[in-house]
């Protein structure tokens, strides 16, 4: 029952045997141990799993992996160079300088959907932001600084 | 990093752990994959309260890729799961404590109780073959309501027929009624605390496993106290070898109270491991975690404050009765008693007050710490009562406030409590400065115009953080030690490695301790390293609770860095040819008073693990210490809170349209991380009093609210920019660094704010929490 399927993921091509029930993100934390990305819920309602699809914000438990077969895929570990030059993306400076992240949790998905956000969407008020990250939960900051870091990311990322 | 003139203390730090969770190399629970590993499913029950007749696990067994099956009667010659601390009721007889087993025996008693473990070589194949595993349930009538458990005509557990744990009381009765019976006006406010559902974001995970060469478990565990959790699955259940077992929590997703606990997944898969010769891991599915992780407040109260005709409080009456759920979880019984009676004189000088407290079983989830534990539902009481007093005696709540302050410090509380300092004025000073009190007037004729009603509350609160000492405690009833332990290991080059027992979940402990040490050694924070979370490699720990990591466990690791301060100057001594009573440490070097003559901590680091020049014969080599500290009292953070809402009167909806926060945490470290975990706690308490609520079915005892689409999470449009500031403050009087403690204020003083905010806005004296739209418009049609 099971198909191969290539993508590419953070840029490298990959193929895999997956089986047709197997969801992306179990494809990216288990096969291919991209654990940056992370599992928060089991009704795709809190976006910890928040990956680019074809350069889109998808919640990646509710995408099937042979639905990404032939896609560009990019996780949290895609935004960065591989080995510790300690640069990172606009967005996750951001997140750094402003106090955007506690536990660390949600953040990997909180920052891929900011990304997209500044992307694809309007983001230009407090209250647009605020409505924009919706469908990613933090416990931790009570938003505050997350919507100053997607703010200045979104100043850095112009 | 080197040091800003004035130090690291009190510079906003930007956190050193940031840099692993932004680029997805974090490692928790479930990130790590062990050699060889299988995984495990729980089959839980689907009834409240059933009779559990019979178990046929053989088709489980059978089916593919299944390694175990175990079911309650494995776990019966193991102990049950322990709770921490003894209460004891009015009558003098210990609480009721039935046996919390592992997988449930003969009974399961909430909906998502542990009925039986499934290990398989994948986690398809343990949940596949749980569903072949058939339970023979005879379905009982569960016991759900706080308030009725007593009546209810069902017992959760036969040791307690009227499932009553315990009734416990503070303080004297007598003169309590005494002092209401002479009062010129009583407030009296009958209210439910409502039941919250922790969810950190990273569900309860755990991989254990076991080496049989050298007979040894190790655990991964999202937990926020590893040596608890060792030692009470050691001692208390499992009976292994305590120093045979290795305790890892990793990076930590969240804990909120809901991770110090000892619960029973992880204690199972460290038993099974040994069984099957395999690692186990488990995770949880966020649906289970709404089922099982232990669940925050669910009291009943009934409290009424006394007045004199100047508006001086002359006395409090507190009746509470408090859900602790099917079984004890770790802390369960202190919580509602301990944690929580003893801080219902709040600011005040209230002279007498007298709290009766109930803890009642019933079929729904464990209730234990959940962020503030006791202290938010005590400030819940005192705030409403108060700020309701003021409308009913038409004085400004401010001022009936500022009359009843407690002005001179130290003070002895009527519930046990000595508050060493405050200044209770000055923040309510700085938050009406602050939210612009003075400007209501004009917000709310502007809101009127738009046809909506503006309502402004306060609450103005007192916490107690770093709970101690573990004598006193000990004497209260703590089974477990309150101190905190710290190591530091000075590395030959200068370098410094710090073990804390304390453990971080987001609270940035590897940036504030590290501002600490270097600070006090003089060296550059970079080298300065923070380890924690590993019983292999921290020498002992309590962990991170009750916001006392800085105040105890930062305190740990000053009293180690003293020493290794004062075994520098002898060193340094020797290398200056000077008297030890002369040497002087001051910027990373020892000195000798009043000469040029110096040598850097890194050559004194040097010379202890290099000793060719080294008084031998006196002094060991190496530079490596360590401390335990026991606080000699808790530390009592406060602040003022001011709420302003806006309520549609035809909809019930509310916005929170400001919220100002002035904290006095004493010392502040890191005011960067310090107001984030404001912004959190607020969050939180918002949540509690606007949004969230775990209900149970009255009927079924199903949970109601069991998933992200039912229970309404805060998220970042339901709140607004908060306006927070930390007050210049007190200085705790009884730690070296004065600091007090910032984790839980935000949720403790906020909920009480937002309703008083409510109250104020309708002219209505209550309104249930959550004050969800249904519960506003119920409120407006009584009251019309």
């Amino acid at each position: 029952m099971s198909q191969k399927i290539t993508l590419k993921v953070n840029g490298k091509s990959v193929t895999r045997e997956v089986a047709p029930d197997r969801l992306l993100v179990q494809l990216l934390r288990e096969d291919l141990a991209l654990t940056g990305t992370h599992v928060g819920c089991d009704t795709s309602q809190c976006g910890a799993c928040t990956v680019h699809l074809n350069g889109r914000a998808v919640k990646s438990c509710n995408v099937l992996a042979v639905q990404a077969a032939g896609a560009e895929v990019t996780t949290i570990e895609g935004l960065t160079p591989p080995t510790g030059s300690g640069e990172m993306h606009p967005m996750q400076a951001a997140f750094k300088e402003c106090h955007g992240l506690q536990c660390g949790f949600c953040t990997p998905g909180m920052v891929m959907s900011a990304i997209d956000l500044v992307q694809h969407h309007r983001c230009g008020s407090e209250a647009e932001i605020r409505e924009g990250l919706e469908g990613n939960i933090c416990r931790c900051t009570g938003y505050q600084n997350i919507v100053r870091a997607v703010q200045l990311g979104a100043q850095q990322m112009k | 990093m080197n040091a800003p003139k004035d130090g690291f203390i009190g510079q906003s730090v930007r956190r050193r752990e940031d840099g692993r969770f932004l680029t997805g190399r974090g490692q928790y629970t479930d990130d790590i994959v062990l050699p060889r590993q299988t995984y495990a499913y729980f089959l839980r029950s689907p009834y409240a309260h059933a009779r559990i007749k019979r178990i046929d696990t053989q088709a489980a067994a059978a089916a593919e890729g299944v390694l175990g099956v175990y079911t309650g009667e494995h776990f019966r010659a193991v102990g049950g799961l322990p709770c921490g601390w003894l209460i004891h009721s009015l009558d003098g007889t210990p609480m009721k404590e039935p046996k919390h087993p592992i997988l449930a025996d003969g009974k399961a008693r909430y909906v998502g109780d542990q009925v039986a473990l499934v290990v398989a070589e994948s986690y398809a194949q343990a949940k596949a073959a749980a569903q072949l595993i058939e339970v023979d349930y005879e379905d009982l009538t569960p016991v759900v309501d706080t308030a009725a458990a007593k009546d209810a005509g069902s017992a959760v557990h036969d040791e307690a027929p009227d499932n009553v744990c315990y009734t416990w009381g503070i303080g004297d009765k007598a003169a309590v009624d005494a002092a209401m019976d002479g009062a010129a006006h009583i407030t009296r406010l009958e209210f439910r605390n409502n039941r919250l559902i922790p969810n950190a974001i990273e569900p309860r995970a755990a991989n254990a496993s076991y080496n049989p060469a050298d007979d040894s478990y190790t655990l991964y565990v999202a937990n926020q106290n590893p040596h608890v959790e060792r030692l009470l699955m050691c001692a208390f259940v499992l009976g292994i070898p305590e120093h045979k077992v290795r305790v890892v929590a990793p990076d930590v997703g969240g804990g909120f109270g809901s991770k110090i606990f000892l619960y029973a997944e992880e204690t199972a898969l460290t038993w099974a491991s040994k069984q099957l010769g395999r690692p186990i891991k488990w995770t949880a599915e966020r649906s289970e975690s709404f089922l099982s992780d232990a669940h925050g407040r669910d009291h009943a109260t009934v409290a009424e404050l006394g007045l004199d005709a100047q508006g001086r409080f002359v006395a409090m009456r507190v009746n509470t009765t408090a859900n602790l759920g099917a079984y004890l979880s770790t802390f369960a019984s202190s919580v509602p008693t301990i944690l929580y009676a003893t801080l219902l004189a709040g600011q005040y000088t209230t002279p007498k007050i007298y709290a009766e407290v109930t803890g009642v079983f019933t079929n729904t989830a464990p209730v234990d710490a959940y962020r503030g534990a006791g202290r938010p539902e005590a400030t819940y009481v005192v705030e409403r009562l108060v700020e309701t007093a003021a409308h009913q005696l038409k004085i400004d709540p401010a001022e009936l406030r500022r009359r009843n302050f407690i002005r001179s410090f130290p003070y002895a509380t009527p519930v046990g409590l000595t508050y060493d300092t405050g200044d209770y004025e000055a923040t309510l000073a700085q938050v009406q400065e602050l939210a612009d009190v003075a400007g209501f007037a004009a917000r709310r004729a502007a809101s009127e115009a738009k046809g909506l009603k503006r309502g402004l509350g306060y609450s103005t609160y007192i916490e107690a953080c770093g709970l101690a000492p573990s004598n006193i405690a000990g004497a209260l009833g703590a089974r477990a030690g309150l101190f905190e332990a710290g190591e530091v290991r000075v590395h030959p080059t200068g370098k410094v490695t710090i073990f804390t027992g304390s453990h971080s979940h987001g609270q940035g402990h590897e940036t504030t301790f590290a501002q600490v040490v270097a600070d006090k050694l003089g060296i550059p924070l970079d080298d300065v390293d923070i380890q924690h979370g590993d019983t292999g490699k921290v020498l002992f720990g309590m962990g991170t609770y009750g916001s006392r990591s800085l105040a105890v466990g930062g305190t740990a690791i000053v009293k180690a860095v003293d020493k290794v301060i004062a075994k520098g100057k002898k060193i340094a001594a020797h290398l200056l040819e000077a008297s030890e009573g002369d040497i002087e440490f001051e910027g990373g070097e020892f000195k000798v008073a009043g000469t040029d003559k110096k040598v850097p901590f890194a050559s004194v680091a040097l010379t202890a693990y290099v000793p060719h020049n080294y008084p031998l014969d006196k002094l060991e080599p190496g530079l490596n210490e360590n401390a335990f500290y026991d606080p000699t009292n808790f530390t009592y953070p406060a602040g003022s809170y001011v709420c302003e809402v806006e309520v549609d009167p035809l909809t019930g909806v509310v916005r929170v349209d400001r919220f100002s926060a002035v904290d006095d945490f004493g010392n502040v470290v890191n005011p960067m991380i310090v107001e984030g975990q404001v912004h959190g706690g607020l969050a939180q308490g918002i949540g509690q009093a606007l949004l969230e609520h775990g209900i149970y079915d009255e009927h079924s005892g199903q949970l109601l609210t069991g998933s992200y689409m039912d229970y309404a999470m805060p998220r970042a449009d339901d709140l607004p920019t908060f306006n927070v500031k930390t007050a210049k403050g007190t200085p705790c009087t009884h730690n070296p660094l004065g600091v007090k403690g910032c984790g839980e204020a935000g949720a403790i003083g906020s909920p009480p704010a937002v309703i008083n905010a409510i109250c104020d806005a309708l002219g209505i004296s209550d309104v249930p929490m959550p004050a969800t739209p249904h519960n506003v418009w119920q409120a407006i049609q009584a009251n019309r």
